[in-house]
C-alpha cells in the first residue's frame, strides 16, 4: 500500500503528460489525444467505406468489402507494423511513432466504423430514403440531410464503444516505442524497480476508470433513447 | 524497393523460425480457448444467478477485465503479478516457460470476460418459461441450466463464440510485448536479422488472415447447418 502513494506522489505528472513542458507530450494526455484524433479522422473514411459497401455497383462494393475483410481479419499490431516499416520505404518519408500509430488506428477504426455505420444506415426504414428522393433530393443529398443524421443518432452508443476500443488500442503504441501511458508506465517501472505490481495496477485502474465511465455514458444514452422511442410510440398510439 | 524473395519463406532458418512462431501462436489460441470456455460459462452463470452478491461478482469481473486493454493485462501478469507470489510459487513459475504461461493467463482471463457476455445473452434469449417449467418439474437451478437451458442456448451462442475465437486469435499477437516467441515476435526477429521486412510481414499477415478466414468460414457453415430454432 505504501508503494502506491509513493509512486503516485512522485510520478503523477510524468504519468499524465510525459515530459511535456520540456519535451514531447506523452502519458495519458497522449493516449487521449491519439484516440480522439483517430476516431475523428476515421469517421469520414468510415462513412465513405460504408457507402461503398452498400453501393449498387459491384465494382465499388467488392474491393471495399475485401479491404474491410482483410483489415478485420488481421491483428491491429500487424497493421501497425506495416505502417511502421512499410510506409517509410514506399513514401520515402520517415514517419514518427505518433503518425504511424495514428495512420494504423485510422485504417483499423475506419474498417470497424464502416460496419457500424452500414448497420445504422440499413437499420433505418427504407421510406426515409424514398421520401427524400421523391422530394427531389439526389442520392448523396438525401444521405447527407436525411439518412445520415438519423443513423448517426442511432449509432451514438456504438460510437462511444468504438472510442473505448480506440483508447484501448492506443496501448499498442508501446510496441513501437510511442510514449503513451502504457509505455510511460513501463519507464516508471524501470526507474522504480521495486513495486512492479502496484505500478501496473495503477495503469490498469486508470484505463478502467476512463473506459468504464465512458461505457456507462454509452449505456445511459442507449437507455434514454429507448425511453424516447417508447414515448414516441405511446404518443402515436394515443392520437 | 527490393524484389520479393519467396525462397527465404519456403526453406532455411527463417522459414523454421516463422513456422515455430505460427505453431506457438496456434498453441496459445488452443490452450487459452480451452481454459476460457469453462471460465466464461461460470461467469455467465454468476451474472444470471438469483443471488445479488454473485451477480455483482460477475459484473465486476466482466467490467474490470473488458475496460483494461489486453496489453496492460499482459504487462501486469508478466511484470507485476509474479512479484506478489510466495517464493516457492515464483520458483516454479520461473522454471517453466514464464512468458508463455503469463500470456495464456492474460489471454484466458481477457477472452473469458467477452465470452461470458455472449453466453449470458444467449441464455437470456431462451424463453424464461423453459426455466420455470424445468424448475416446476423439480430440477434445481443448476440442473435446469445444464439439462434444459444450456443445450438450447448452444445454437444461439456458438456463432458469437466463434467470432470471439477470431478475436482471441488476433489477440495472441499482443503476447509479443512480453517476449513470447509467437508469430509476431518471430516475424520481427526475422525482419531484424534479414532486413527483409516485406517477406516476413507478408508471411505473418497471410498466416493470420488465413486462419481468420477459416474461423469465419466455420461460423458461416455453423449458422447455415444449425440455424437457431424458433422457440
Amino acid at each position: 500500500m505504501s508503494g502506491f502513494l509513493e509512486i503516485i506522489d512522485t510520478y503523477w505528472l510524468y504519468f499524465l503528460v510525459g515530459q511535456y513542458p520540456n519535451g514531447p507530450l506523452g502519458g495519458l494526455a497522449l493516449t487521449l489525444l491519439l484516440a480522439s484524433c483517430a476516431l475523428v479522422m476515421a469517421m469520414p473514411l468510415g462513412i465513405a467505406l460504408a457507402f461503398a459497401r452498400i453501393s449498387p455497383w459491384r465494382a465499388v462494393r467488392w474491393p471495399v468489402s475485401l479491404l474491410v475483410f482483410v483489415v478485420r481479419g488481421t491483428p491491429l499490431l500487424m497493421v501497425v507494423f506495416w505502417a511502421y516499416f512499410f510506409l517509410p520505404s514506399v513514401t520515402g518519408v520517415k514517419t514518427n511513432q505518433f503518425w504511424t500509430m495514428l495512420i494504423a488506428l485510422v485504417i483499423f477504426d475506419a474498417a470497424y466504423l464502416a460496419e457500424i455505420i452500414r448497420a445504422g444506415i440499413q437499420g433505418l426504414p427504407k421510406g426515409q430514403m424514398e421520401s427524400a428522393r421523391s422530394l427531389g433530393f439526389g442520392y448523396f443529398r438525401a444521405m447527407r440531410l436525411v439518412v445520415l443524421p438519423q443513423a448517426i443518432r442511432h449509432m451514438l452508443p456504438s460510437l462511444i464503444n468504438q472510442f473505448i476500443s480506440t483508447i484501448k488500442e492506443t496501448s499498442l503504441g508501446y510496441i513501437i516505442g510511442l510514449a503513451e501511458v502504457s509505455f510511460i508506465t513501463s519507464q516508471i517501472n524501470t526507474q522504480v524497480m521495486v513495486y512492479p505490481a502496484q505500478i501496473y495496477l495503477v495503469l490498469g485502474l486508470t484505463y478502467l476508470l476512463l473506459c468504464f465511465g465512458l461505457s456507462r455514458f454509452a449505456y445511459w444514452l442507449e437507455r434514454r433513447r429507448g425511453k424516447q422511442q417508447a414515448a414516441l410510440v405511446a404518443r402515436k398510439e394515443a392520437t | 524497393m527490393p524484389e520479393f524473395d519467396a525462397s527465404m519463406l519456403l526453406s532455411g532458418r527463417y522459414h523454421d523460425m516463422l513456422l515455430a512462431g505460427l505453431w506457438l501462436s496456434i498453441q496459445l489460441l488452443a490452450i487459452s480457448l480451452v481454459l476460457a470456455l469453462p471460465l466464461a460459462t461460470c461467469i455467465a452463470l454468476l451474472r444470471l444467478s438469483p443471488f445479488r452478491l454473485l451477480r455483482g461478482v460477475g459484473f465486476a469481473y466482466v467490467e474490470t477485465i473488458r475496460n483494461i486493454p489486453l496489453l496492460a493485462h499482459m504487462l501486469f501478469w508478466y511484470f507485476g503479478a509474479p512479484e506478489l507470489l510466495p517464493e516457492a510459487a515464483k520458483q516454479w513459475l520461473y522454471a517453466g516457460n514464464t512468458e508463455a504461461s503469463c500470456a495464456v493467463i492474460a489471454l484466458t482471463l481477457y477472452t473469458a470476460a467477452y465470452m461470458a457476455e455472449d453466453i449470458r445473452s444467449g441464455i437470456r434469449a431462451i424463453s424464461f418459461v423453459q426455466m420455470e417449467a424445468a424448475r416446476a418439474l423439480g430440477l434445481s437451478f443448476l440442473a435446469a441450466m445444464r439439462l434444459v437451458i444450456l443445450p438450447q442456448a448452444m445454437r444461439v451462442i456458438t456463432p458469437p463464440l466463434i467470432s470471439q475465437t477470431l478475436n482471441l486469435w488476433k489477440n495472441t499477437s499482443i503476447a509479443t510485448v512480453i517476449g513470447v516467441a509467437e508469430l509476431m515476435y518471430q516475424a520481427g526477429q526475422v525482419e531484424s536479422a534479414s532486413f527483409r521486412s516485406f517477406e516476413s510481414f507478408a508471411f505473418a499477415t497471410s498466416a493470420y488472415l488465413s486462419l481468420s478466414l477459416l474461423i469465419t468460414a466455420l461460423a458461416a457453415w455453423f449458422q447455415h447447418r444449425y440455424p437457431p430454432r424458433a422457440l
